[in-house]
């Protein structure tokens, strides 16, 4: 009699544990699922996401010159380059980040790069080798790699393709 | 009428033993000298920057194309906008001058030590806090700077391994810093003050656990604690004048000093300013950040470097009392250590050259030694020093407090088995 009422007693203390604990992470797991939309809410919204292709018209940039166009906010550089700015992009393969001219080019004349440094996200100014940025002083060359740090990394390619000979759509390869 | 009022509440509520206990009351010690000022007066800022805030978010908009031309507003068509917003922006240089002291002041006297850990750990929070508020509230005008700050820093989350490019999307809201961004940063730069509101109560309630420490470092016994009120109400109130003076001259006659001249340039998204700065309050850390070659490793440090002082209470081993007072090693650091800041917070505001890049690299080194070494140079310095002899009135200082404090916890001992019985 007595030792059956304890194996109850046992028994029901279990279960208790147990049912804390189904419950505990039940609970938690509610939690985690009401954060989603609150975290969610933070990232970009519809119209931020709708800014994401740009079309620009290339016939008005001459030999030698660059356009500044944004893209997603961010500047994108688009430098027609000369026939010696080519020569000089395909006789290296860039500095710290190696890469070939011709893996980061569609048509050797047009060089189109995110024109926002890799190191920290300063913009760099068309000057010396191709670019320099101010922050901390990285270099880019006409290919858009980087040739000097704390940079780590060469100027993004951005997606982006020709719809016809002189227009390009950027945002979608 | 007053007193029955008082006494109304009190049957309710207990106010007048509250205000006896906590704060006219409260047991201080006599010696403590103008250091000490600094923790009123960090709380008398907090106050400064949430009434100047709150009444300039009522003429502020937090919208990009909106922003930079309601700062304008204020400062030319609101009344005492001008003031208002002064007051603000200096307050935030202010508030860091005053925590640095603040600071500053508890690593000489040592008084992170036990049992005040948590204390010295709640004021580091409350330091996180603190620059998070300020970073945030820098982006609101909208210029030059507060685009492009905004933008390098918020580029440092992208050394999380593995999403760093989300972490950093999620962050700002949209690829690059922009409305999302503002808006966001508007909302939480609103609400992170009564977060450090709030830490500053938990550090309250912890100081008043633990008492204040004192410039001779070592716990004193009742007899030599005085009444919070008059005596230091008094004192605080007249570093508070002093205070206001240096305050004023800044806000009156020199308030563009502390406000970059590109931030009065609308933010470009597409032009970085030659040579960006971040506030002087931040120059040191961000030194430190630009001297490590590689970028992940450069914002760890970063990181780390502001988080160094949490480990004080683990790193010093010396159970020498009085902090700095008496350990002239200690002493020494610390100076060296406030003189590295001060190369660190140059190496950061200059345009970076291989010189300076190279003192940065040996100030960032310098920085971390100075904590690395401190278990073993606090050791061997407290072995010299007992071989040596503490000096006599420090000794006699420690056992006439000893012999005093255990009077007086055997009288409360006695008390609480009165009350037991
Ligand atoms: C911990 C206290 C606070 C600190 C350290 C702080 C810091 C700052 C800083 C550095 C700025 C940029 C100033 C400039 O260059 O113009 C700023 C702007 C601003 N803050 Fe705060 N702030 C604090 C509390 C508050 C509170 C409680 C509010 C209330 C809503 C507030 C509202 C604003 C507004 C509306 C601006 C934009 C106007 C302006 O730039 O002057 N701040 N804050
Ligand atoms: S952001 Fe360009 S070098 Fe640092």
């Amino acid at each position: 009699m007595m030792d059956k009422a304890r194996i109850q007693v046992l028994s029901d203390n279990d279960r208790r544990k147990f049912l804390i604990r189904l419950t505990s992470v039940v609970g938690a797991g509610g939690v985690a699922a009401a954060c989603v939309p609150f975290v969610a809410s933070m990232n970009p919204s519809s119209d931020v996401l709708a800014k994401s292709l740009t079309e620009v018209d290339l016939s008005s940039i001459t030999l030698g010159a660059m356009l500044t166009v944004a893209w997603q906010g961010k500047p994108v550089f688009i430098l027609h380059r000369t026939p010696e700015q080519i020569k000089s992009a395909e006789s290296s393969n860039g500095g710290i980040d190696p890469e070939l001219d011709s893996a980061r080019v569609k048509h050797a004349e047009w060089l189109v790069v995110v024109g926002v440094c890799t190191h920290m996200g300063c913009v760099p100014n068309q000057e010396g080798p191709g670019w320099i940025c101010h922050c901390h002083g990285s270099e880019y060359d006409h290919s858009g790699r980087v040739i000097r740090g704390p940079a780590p990394k060469n100027l993004e390619v951005p997606p982006y393709h020709f719809v016809t000979a002189d227009k390009i759509t950027i945002g979608l390869a | 009428m007053p007193g029955r009022l008082i006494e109304w509440i009190d049957q309710r509520f207990p106010l007048s033993s509250f205000v006896k206990h906590e704060l006219t009351g409260y047991p201080t010690p006599y010696n403590l000298s103008y250091w000490w000022n600094f923790g009123f007066l960090a709380g008398f800022v907090l106050m400064l920057q949430v009434a100047t805030g709150i009444f300039l978010a009522m003429h502020y908009k937090a919208d990009v194309a909106l922003s930079f031309d309601s700062i304008q507003h204020i400062m030319r068509d609101v009344n005492y906008g001008w003031l208002l917003r002064y007051m603000h922006a200096t307050g935030a240089s202010a508030f860091f001058f005053v925590i640095f002291i603040h600071m500053a002041r508890t690593l000489y006297y040592g008084s992170y030590r036990a049992p005040r850990e948590l204390l010295w750990w709640t004021g580091q929070g409350l330091l996180l806090l603190l620059m998070a508020t300020a970073f945030m509230g820098y982006l609101l005008p909208w210029g030059q700077m507060s685009f492009w700050g905004a933008t390098v820093i918020t580029n440092l989350f992208r050394a999380t391994p593995f999403i760093g490019d989300q972490v950093v999307i999620w962050l700002r809201g949209d690829y690059t810093v922009g409305d999302a961004t503002l808006t966001r940063f508007f909302a939480l730069h609103y609400l992170f003050p009564f977060l450090i509101i709030g830490a500053v109560i938990v550090h309250l309630v912890a100081l008043h656990k633990v008492k204040s420490s004192n410039p001779s470092g070592i716990d004193l016994a009742h007899k030599d604690n005085i009444p919070f009120h008059p005596y230091f109400t008094i004192k605080d109130l007249y570093g508070l004048g002093l205070f206001l003076m240096l305050y004023s001259v800044f806000v009156f006659f020199l308030p563009d000093s502390l406000i970059e001249p590109a931030n009065n340039i609308p933010a470009n998204p597409m032009q970085t300013p030659n040579h960006i700065v971040p506030e002087w309050y931040f120059l040191p850390f961000y030194a430190i950040l630009r001297s490590v070659p590689n970028m992940v490793g450069g914002v760890l440090a970063m990181g780390l470097s502001v988080m160094m002082f949490a480990f004080m209470p683990f790193l010093d081993r010396s159970r020498i009392p009085g902090g700095a007072h008496f350990r002239p090693i200690y002493r020494l650091q610390f100076y060296l250590f406030l003189l590295d800041m001060l190369v660190l917070g140059y190496v950061g505001y200059t345009p970076p050259t291989d010189q300076t890049l190279l003192i940065g690299e040996v100030a960032t080194l310098y920085y971390f030694g100075s904590f690395f070494f401190i278990p073993f140079v606090s050791k061997l310095e407290e072995r010299w020093l007992i071989a040596r002899g503490l000096p006599p009135e420090v000794i006699s200082l420690m056992e006439s407090e000893a012999r005093a404090l255990k009077k007086q916890n055997r009288k409360h001992g006695r008390r609480r088995e009165e009350d037991q019985a």
